[in-house]
């Protein structure tokens, strides 16, 4: 896609520059300066050859515009079935989760054929993943979730680079993406996991006594979790927020900066007492108390607590 | 008019001697040739860092400096070569010294002030050379944050500093040259009938004015949140990160065109005069700068499609970036339409002049590609990027600043350089450019990110290739610098006009006298009227 696009954009430029030089190259010989005295006749300019190459490029650079955004938009919006992974990046590497539970550094085992999402956020400062051969690119920001999303079609191993400078070993912030077929990447899933990235988030929040005002189904001191993710939230000052990955990370971090109708501001924040992957395994819990109508993530039913 | 005797005459460089009568002149001749040194030393500061850069990348593994000694070395490369040298270049140097004879004055508007910028920019040189030699400053010229406020080991505000004073050289040049341009033209220069060196460099002068302060806010924030954590940037204290680099590209894309625009005035001098024709479209040529430099404050954004910045920012700052290319076009077709028909000498300026046109247009039919949001994923922040960047300010701004500085070398000077060596020098520039530059083109499609200490085995033929150019074109840069020396004392006596040229400062003695013409030149015919010229040479 990003490649027929480029190919386009390629043909113009060579037309254009090798044009260019051919036009210079003639008249640069034609009309060499054969003797000092020599006086060419001046032409003041021609308005009709002005509009005519006013309007072609800008009419060529539309197309671009248009053909380029397009691509851009399709890169911008993961398809819903896309597989989740959760991506933290550091000084100088990057650690991915799955929602089955596997942990991975610097490395991301991936099946062919499915689109992949990936949720990421940095411990430090500001990093980029960088695979070159999906054509992907997107920055990794400490303090919020940036997206991307990429489909491997053939099995094989790819460069993950840093793209952002990150600080002194930058140029070692790099690994590998191995995109295998569907069944190896069943038979490598299922090998050594203690458990899924859900049931890691639930553990996390009963160690942080989340439960003691967050009760799943009845009413405690604070709202309720179930159901929550992905719905529109009424907040104090009248606004309604989706509840989607950052709003969760920013309650979960900044507590008071949205306050759910109807509650008090009581909840202390967790920042400093939780790490960025900690989150997002809260993060993944919490999206697994919300199982979506129709595509169920198979990491939400295998995690779904047990009613107390 | 100007005889034989003009030898004998009173000029610039003759009017007194001594270091004083040079650190504090008023002359906006003198100024230019102190910045001329200045910037000469920086571009050559700057080439050692490359130098060492391009070595270090002829291996795959991180041999010759460390990670550490790597990362400072690219930074300095680019804080010295923008900021110390692109940025003033052609306005400071061939600016400064012939907008004035140009527009047939005596000066620029505020000489005092002239000098207080040179001081300036030498005051902010300190600055950065002083980061530099207490242990340098590893952040990348962009100084991204929070790498730059919270982790960085180096001498971030020391080189903030810098680049904020020098900032005010040129916001003080920019005001310098709009004044000047409005009061100080000679009678009967109309505005229609300025060279359109002085068109670009009064938009350029629009865009130093008014973009250069939203950097100097840059810097003091960057700086204040690195010393008091005032946390305006750094997330960690409730910051954000990319409004830093809103406020960055905010002054630093318009920048791009402080370089690059002067240069283009530059061009459409060289094309005209070494065609013997006025330039095809002045109209379109002048306006086309204006609308450059105003449509410039427009296009920041297209530098954060990928940093976290909203799809629909990423669509509106692509949409206009395409804006930006349709003057840039019309340049290069009325230069190249210029030529038709003309009478076209190979002196070394013009073969420059070719250069010139040859590598913008490719670094800016590259920037179409990375206008593309599509595209621009792939390849930002790769090679791709860097062989971009300097098609337009190497191929572009260096290859016109060289082009000018031999056009008007004998009116600063009176000599002749040697014409052989020169286009030796040209031809080896301009190869070398191509083979340093064009195989990053290829790294960055096929996936190698830019500041990498070490990389992949697979991508070392292409950076051989490089290498291997870049010592071609050091060269070629070392070689002016020899010959321009050598012709100071050797080089024959230029005369006052040695290529033809319509322009005023063609009228007057070479070198001039301190106060530019001996009587105010009344000014009758268009830019660029040969056959006037010609007519007044028989008469």
């Amino acid at each position: 896609m990003v490649d027929h696009l480029l190919y386009f954009l390629l043909a113009v430029a060579a037309f254009f520059s090798i044009g260019i030089f051919l036009c210079i190259f003639y008249f640069a010989v034609r009309y060499r300066r054969r003797s000092e005295s020599e006086m060419p006749t001046p032409i003041e300019g021609s308005m009709s050859l002005e509009i005519l190459w006013s309007v072609v490029p800008f009419g060529l650079t539309m197309i671009m515009f248009v053909w380029g955004a397009n691509v851009f938009f399709t890169m911008s919006r993961p398809p819903d079935d896309a597989q989740q992974i959760y991506v933290v990046a550091k000084q100088w590497m990057w650690k991915l989760q799955h929602t089955e539970g596997q942990r991975e550094i610097n490395e991301l085992h991936i099946p062919v054929g499915q689109a992949v999402k990936l949720t990421m956020t940095s411990e430090d400062v500001i990093h980029s993943f960088f695979v070159p051969a999906f054509r992907t690119k997107s920055d990794v920001l400490p303090g919020r979730y940036t997206t991307t999303w990429f489909t491997p079609t053939k099995p094989g191993k790819y460069h993950l680079f840093c793209a952002e400078f990150c600080g002194t070993n930058h140029s070692a912030m790099i690994g590998w993406i191995y995109a295998m077929e569907p069944q190896d990447y069943q038979a490598w899933l299922s090998g050594g996991v203690t458990g899924t990235l859900a049931s890691s988030g639930e553990k996390l929040f009963q160690d942080l006594a989340c439960a003691n005002c967050h009760h799943l189904d009845d009413q405690g001191r604070c709202p309720i979790l179930r159901n929550v993710f992905g719905s529109q939230v009424r907040l104090s000052d009248g606004t309604t927020i989706k509840a989607d990955e950052a709003y969760i990370r920013e309650s979960i971090l900044n507590p008071s900066a949205k306050i759910v109708a109807g509650y008090q501001n009581i909840m202390p924040t967790f920042e400093g007492l939780v790490t960025e992957e900690g989150v997002l395994q809260l993060v993944e819990y919490i999206k697994s108390l919300s199982p979506k109508p129709g595509v169920l993530p198979p990491a939400a039913t295998a995690a779904k607590p047990s009613k107390r | 008019m100007i005889t034989a005797a003009a030898q004998e005459q009173a000029t610039y460089l003759n009017e007194s001697y001594g270091i004083k009568s040079w650190l504090l002149t008023k002359d906006h001749k003198r100024i230019a040739l102190l910045y001329l040194g200045t910037i000469t030393f920086f571009f050559f500061l700057g080439g050692i860092f490359a130098t060492l850069i391009r070595i270090e990348l002829l291996t795959p593994s991180g041999d010759l400096v460390s990670s550490e000694t790597y990362n400072k070395l690219f930074t300095l490369h680019g804080v010295i070569m923008v900021f110390f040298f692109l940025i003033p270049s052609i306005p400071a140097t061939l600016g400064n010294f012939f907008l004035p004879l140009m527009i047939g004055a005596k000066d620029l508007a505020f000489p005092r002030i002239n000098l207080l910028s040179w001081y300036l920019l030498v005051i902010g040189g300190c600055f950065a050379m002083y980061a530099m030699l207490a242990g340098g400053v590893d952040t990348g010229w962009t100084f991204y944050v929070p790498y730059s406020t919270s982790y960085s080991n180096g001498y971030v505000i020391a080189t903030g500093l810098g680049i904020f004073i020098a900032g005010f050289s040129s916001i003080l040049t920019g005001l310098n040259f709009i004044v000047t341009v409005h009061r100080m033209r000679a009678p009967g220069m109309t505005w229609f009938r300025l060279p359109l060196f002085v068109w670009s460099n009064y938009a350029t002068a629009l865009i130093q004015v008014l973009g250069t302060p939203v950097l100097a806010i840059t810097m003091v924030l960057l700086i204040c949140e690195r010393s008091l954590h005032i946390g305006i940037f750094d997330p960690a204290r409730g910051g954000d990160p990319v409004l830093y680099q809103h406020l960055f590209w905010f002054y630093s894309h318009p920048a791009v065109y402080i370089m690059v625009l002067p240069g283009m005035g530059v061009i459409s001098e060289l094309v005209s005069t070494f065609s013997k024709k006025p330039i095809f479209g002045y109209k379109m040529i002048a306006f086309s700068s204006v609308a450059i430099a105003v449509l410039g404050f427009l296009v920041w954004g297209h530098h954060l499609f990928v940093a976290g910045q909203s799809v629909y920012a990423g669509l509106v700052f692509s949409f206009l970036s395409y804006f930006v290319a349709i003057p840039s076009a019309i340049k290069v077709f009325n230069w190249t339409a210029t030529l038709y028909k003309g009478s076209i000498s190979y002196a070394t300026p013009m073969l420059y002049a070719f250069g010139f046109i040859g590598l913008f247009t490719m670094g800016g039919l590259t920037g179409l590609f990375v206008a593309s949001l599509g595209i621009d994923v792939h390849v930002t922040d790769t090679y791709f990027v860097i062989a971009h960047f300097h098609y337009i300010m190497v191929g572009g701004t260096l290859m016109a600043y060289l082009g000018g500085l031999h056009y008007w070398w004998p009116k600063m000077t009176g000599r002749m350089y040697p014409e052989g060596f020169a286009k030796l020098s040209a031809l080896t520039v301009f190869l070398g450019f191509n083979l340093t530059f064009f195989p990053q083109f290829i790294l960055g499609y096929l996936g190698m990110p830019r500041r990498y200490h070490s990389y992949p085995d697979e991508f070392q033929v292409l950076h051989v290739m490089s290498t291997m150019g870049a010592s071609v074109l050091a060269v070629g840069y070392a070689m002016p610098l020899v010959y321009f020396i050598w012709s100071l004392r050797y080089g024959a006596i230029a005369g006052p006009n040695p290529w033809g040229a319509t322009g005023l400062e063609w009228k007057t003695a070479s070198p001039p006298p301190t106060h530019n013409f001996d009587e105010t030149p009344i000014v009758t015919t268009e830019a660029y009227d040969y056959a006037a010229l010609e007519a007044a040479k028989v008469g």
